[in-house]
Parts: structure tokens; C-alpha cells; sequence
């Protein structure tokens, strides 16, 4: 198995299709072999160990991951927004490579040892026209495909290995071949160093719809490209949701809407549920996806469907109502079960998410392999299957607040406290605090113009959730934390918020969601 | 006869047929193409002709399946052949598309 496998195929069924860009003038899945062919020609002579980019998402990405394949490299997307000195540690642990850079970061990759710096245009333009390689890519589906950086609190960002099996059983898995209409084009604005960036390459490409690229999310750019170039699905992180909602609520009530816009999937972290009702409201006739996933998963291992979207949100029973806030069903061709200390739990009991399937990598390069023998990779995700197989996520493990040695979900809390009609956005971390171990500090945005005291916000948690969850604190902020995919940076806020911990010593912190 | 490995891809004697096994069956099985033996991939063709009574051919991109579902392969290349296993032929499989995801 190669990742050219599935480019070979889309060749081989559609070559004549625009593959990314523009419906009139784009670049097509033939082309688009081509140019991987002459970048792994080019990969090639340098003579490198790894492909490396630094770039936001453009028609770069999925030539120099395809050529990467093609050559045999392991493609290296890395966060081209890190500051200097994390991007240079980055950089240094690929070297030997070629770094396909933007212009405005060149500086920054510029003069690292082992480094070619290879910017964009330049790189673009070599691979036009230039004599492309044979089909001589190797088969052993045991090669590194990817390596994605994950963010961790502590130390060193793992290097999560995805391998060219992981990424084709999870696009074999999950796509069908040519499943798209030649008229359906999808809206990409994740950029390349998330799972899902890489993902929507591969499978919009073996599906055969057309990518359109937003290289920086911005609601009203979005929004206009998903008019201009008739868009008809997309991808977004809950923040970018809340964006464009805000944004289209902004526009005229008999506005044009998105009229083209039949699918809309959702992931990377918790989906705040008003703003997803507020979006049902607002495109009555897009059919809404949720998808759960990790780096270390090959993207996408559970969904809630469009219709168990509508299902859930006109239902009089309460329990499927809550589905809304499901992350749905896993993927026929994974598994999931909920542990505690490697003992699996009954429906209805929260414990750690474990997945298995053939697209679970779970491994990092360096380090011993996170696999169980079964091959279940433990996700660190908290959460909980209900009775008919849905799958509800409570947050990374480590974030869970241990007070009086009780263990108290943060997502509890926060999915209380969003119900509130003053309340914008919230998180619920735990501080230091030398009686209980940790207090529970309530970090929380109010809608503009809105009032509520804190005495208000903790009534409202007493009356829902066991006394232990009532919030010792209450913090107003003017926004929370997150980073550019969305993920909210508790550590951050634990870090700003220290003094509201009465200073004895925290807890060892964990790692962050993907 | 052999042992379908996931992953591992097989080649048509008498025509361009190509497939990968997505689920492999438990025993050994003779997979074929045409009729005729299929052989690993860049392997020498094994010896025949095109059977005409399995020449309807194959569909690049769709799966196929054995009657008692313990087998399935996806089509990468599609030729002229179509396919078996141990003498019974494998059938199209009805695609249920999940919803785009990424």
C-alpha cells in the first residue's frame, strides 16, 4: 500500500477532473500526478530523509505529499506559525530535509543545518513541465507516509507516525471511489500540519470532488468562497463554526445564505451545543457531520450522521436529544470500547476511549509503541457509550479535576454553565489547592451586553450537577485561549490564572486533544 | 491457492485486472481472474486464457465479495476478467457511503 495507490486510481477513473482550485482552470487529478511525479524527481536529488512544509494550505500540499510518497520520504507538515526557537527544534529533528516554505517564513527556516529551503513559487514552478518520475514508488504500506507534531504540555512535541497502511485503510475504510458528483467541490481551511488537512486531501481526491483551499480562516472570506466557487461541503473546527454563524446571523435576514452547501462536517475539539442549534437554525437544508478523531487515529474514527442530527434535534425522548452532543457511532471498520485500567465498562459508565482498526497508528516516532497487545490504542480521552452505541467525549483525561479525590469532568461543568443564556463560551480547570488537591475555577465568557454574578453561574451548577461540581471560583474573561485549529489551550489558562490557586504545588499536567 | 493477506495485491493473468484485499479469508483460496489463477503483484502470469463464461469484467474502485462475505477486494486496475474464489465467482459489493468527514 502507497498513498500513490489512491492518486493512481483517481488517474485511472478521472484524470480529467479539477482536483483543486477553481472549477475553471484548476489543476487536475492528472496534473496533479504529473507534478508529483516531477517532485519526487526533485525530492530525489536532494538526497534528503524527510519532506518537510511550511506553508499554509495552497496547491503545494497535496503535490509535495503525493511526491513525497512517490519518493519514499515521509512528508512533514509543521505549524508555521510557531515562534522561532520551537520551529528550528522542529526543523532539526527532520534534517536531512527539503522544507517547502512560504516566502514570509523563509528567514526562519533559512540557514538551519541540513535544511534546503524550497519556497513555494520556486517549488511550484520546478515542478511544471519538468520530466516526472517512473510509477516507481514502493508498495510496503509499512513506510512512514506522515509525521505530525503533536502539542504536548510538557517537553518535547511527539512525533506521531502514520504510516502509508494507516492513512489508505482509513481512506479504503471510509471513501467510496468516485463517490462524488462532478459538481461537488469541498471547502478546505485546516491547514496542512492537522490530521485533518492531510486527510481531506486524500479522501476528497479518491472521492473525486474538487478542494477548494482558504489558506488563513476568516469567517467573511469563507463565507464568500463557499458562494463564489459553489461549494457544496466542508470541514470546520467549533471555532470557525461560531465564526461563520455570528457572521451569517450579521446578514440580511433574506440574505443569499450558503443554498449550495449540502454537507458541513465538524471536529477538533467540543462543538459548544447552542451554536450547533444555531446552525441547524440558520442552514436548514445542509446535512451536519460530526466526526471524532485523533492524529494517531488517521483523522475520523466515529460520526453522527445528518440524519441522527435531525433525529436528535426534534426529539421529545431526552436521550436522543443528547445525541446532539454525541460524537455518533464508530466507523464500521473501527472499534471502540470504554476502560478503566484496561477493564472494559458497561454503556452508560464514563472511562478512557480506546479505538482499534486497521487506520490506529498510536505510535511515536522514538518512543515505545502505545498499542496494547489487542492492538487498542488508549485514546487519553475520557467518555462513554449510551445504550445504542453513541459515543459521548468528556475531554482529555488528563484535564480532569481531582478534588477531595473525587474525579470531576471539566465537560460536565461546561456543558451546564453553556446553557445559561449569559453565557458565551466556559471552561472549567482545576487549581492548586493544599486542602482539597485542586479547586474548580470557572473560566467563563459572557455574551456581550449580558450580566450574570458568579453567585448566579455556581446556582446554576448546584441545581444541575452533585454539590462537589459547584465551581469555588468563578473568572470572567473577555475570551478563552485556543489555538489556530480550535483546541482550547487549558494550559494557558491555568498558567494565566495561577494566582487563583493558593499556590501549593499542581499536579503533573498531561497532553493536549488533537 | 493462497493466503489473502489485507493489504497484499494481485494481478490478473489475462487481463489488466488489479486488486488489493480488504478482508482477508480465513483458509487459502485459488483467486481469480478470467478463470485463471491471479498471481502476486509483479509475479510472472500464471498459464491460460480468458474463460468467456467469466468475462464480464472489473470496475476500478468497487469491491467485491465472496457469497459467505469472508472475503472482500477493491479493484485498482480494471480489465477484462472478472473475478472468483475456489470456483464460485465474487460479486459486486452495494457501496453504503458514510458522509464525508474531512
Amino acid at each position: 500500500m502507497n498513498l500513490m495507490m489512491l492518486l493512481e486510481m483517481a488517474v485511472g477513473g478521472f484524470g480529467d477532473r479539477v482536483a483543486f482550485g477553481p472549477a475553471d482552470g484548476g489543476l487536475t487529478v492528472g496534473e496533479l500526478y504529473k507534478r508529483a511525479g516531477a517532485a519526487a524527481v526533485h525530492f530525489r536529488r536532494a538526497d534528503v530523509e524527510h519532506v518537510a512544509m511550511v506553508d499554509v494550505t495552497s496547491i503545494a500540499l497535496p503535490i509535495s505529499l503525493f511526491g513525497a510518497a512517490w519518493a519514499g520520504l515521509p512528508f512533514v507538515p509543521v505549524n508555521y506559525r510557531l515562534p522561532d526557537e520551537e520551529l528550528h527544534s522542529l526543523l532539526d529533528r527532520v534534517a536531512p530535509a527539503v522544507a517547502v516554505v512560504e516566502p514570509s517564513a523563509a528567514s526562519r527556516a533559512d540557514g538551519r543545518e541540513g535544511i534546503t529551503v524550497l519556497l513555494r513559487p520556486d517549488f511550484l514552478e520546478q515542478v511544471v513541465g519538468s520530466q516526472g518520475s517512473e510509477a516507481d514508488w514502493v508498495m510496503d504500506g509499512e513506510e512512514t507516509a506522515v509525521l505530525l507534531f503533536t502539542s504536548g504540555t510538557t517537553g518535547e512535541p511527539k512525533a506521531a507516525v502514520l504510516r502509508h497502511r494507516h492513512l489508505v485503510s482509513y481512506i479504503l475504510g471510509s471513501v467510496e471511489f468516485m463517490g462524488a458528483g462532478e459538481d461537488e467541490a469541498a471547502l478546505v481551511s485546516v491547514p496542512p500540519y492537522h490530521v485533518a488537512g492531510i486527510a481531506a486531501i486524500l479522501s476528497n481526491v479518491y472521492a473525486g470532488r474538487r478542494v477548494v483551499q482558504l489558506p488563513t480562516f476568516e469567517p467573511g472570506a469563507w463565507v464568500g468562497l463557499v458562494r463564489s466557487e459553489s461549494v457544496t461541503s466542508a470541514m470546520v473546527v467549533p471555532t470557525m463554526l461560531t465564526r461563520i454563524v455570528d457572521y451569517l446571523a450579521a446578514e440580511e435576514p433574506d440574505g443569499p445564505g450558503l443554498p449550495t452547501l449540502r454537507s458541513l462536517s465538524y471536529g477538533g475539539g467540543k462543538m459548544p451545543q447552542p451554536t450547533i442549534e444555531r446552525a441547524l437554525e440558520l442552514f436548514p437544508t445542509t446535512r451536519f457531520v460530526n466526526a471524532y478523531g485523533l492524529t494517531e487515529t488517521s483523522s475520523t474514527v466515529a460520526l453522527l450522521g445528518p440524519d441522527e442530527h435531525r433525529e436528535a434535534v426534534t426529539a421529545a425522548d431526552s436521550a436522543i436529544r443528547r445525541r446532539l452532543s454525541s460524537v455518533g457511532r464508530p466507523l464500521p471498520t473501527v472499534e471502540v470500547s470504554i476502560r478503566d485500567d484496561g477493564t472494559e465498562l458497561p454503556p452508560g459508565r464514563p472511562g478512557e476511549i480506546w479505538v482499534r482498526g486497521d487506520q490506529v497508528s498510536g505510535e511515536y516516532r522514538g518512543l515505545a509503541a502505545r498499542l496494547t497487545e489487542e492492538g487498542w490504542f488508549p485514546t487519553h480521552d475520557g467518555g462513554w457509550l449510551d445504550d445504542d452505541g453513541y459515543l459521548f467525549v468528556t475531554g482529555r483525561i488528563d484535564d480532569v479535576i481531582v478534588k477531595g479525590g473525587q474525579n470531576i469532568s471539566p465537560g460536565d461543568i461546561e456543558e451546564v454553565l453553556l446553557g445559561h443564556p449569559a453565557v458565551a463560551d466556559t471552561a472549567a480547570i482545576g487549581l492548586p489547592d493544599e486542602q482539597w488537591g485542586e479547586r474548580i475555577v470557572a473560566v467563563v465568557v459572557l455574551h456581550t451586553g449580558a450580566t450574570a454574578t458568579s453567585e448566579d453561574l455556581k446556582e446554576a451548577v448546584r441545581a444541575e450537577l452533585r454539590s462537589n461540581r459547584t465551581p469555588d471560583h468563578v473568572a470572567f474573561v473577555d475570551e478563552l485561549p485556543y489555538s489556530e485549529t480550535g483546541k482550547l489551550l487549558r494550559r494557558v489558562l491555568r498558567d494565566d490564572l495561577a494566582h487563583l490557586g493558593d499556590g501549593s504545588t499542581p499536579r503533573a499536567g498531561g497532553s493536549e486533544q488533537q | 491457492m493462497a493466503q489473502l493477506k489485507p493489504g497484499s495485491r494481485w494481478t490478473s493473468s489475462v487481463c489488466d485486472t488489479e486488486v488489493i484485499v480488504v478482508k482477508g479469508p480465513p483458509d487459502e483460496v485459488e483467486l481469480t481472474c478470467g478463470g485463471v489463477t491471479m498471481v502476486a503483484a509483479g509475479e510472472e502470469p500464471a498459464a491460460g486464457a480468458l474463460d468467456d463464461s467469466a468475462s464480464e469484467g472489473t470496475l476500478l474502485g468497487k469491491r467485491y465479495v465472496d457469497d459467505g462475505d469472508t472475503m472482500e477486494v477493491l479493484c485498482t486496475k480494471p480489465g477484462t476478467g472478472s473475478l472468483g474464489a475456489d470456483g464460485a465467482s465474487l460479486q459486486l459489493k452495494e457501496a453504503k457511503p458514510l458522509p464525508a468527514s474531512d
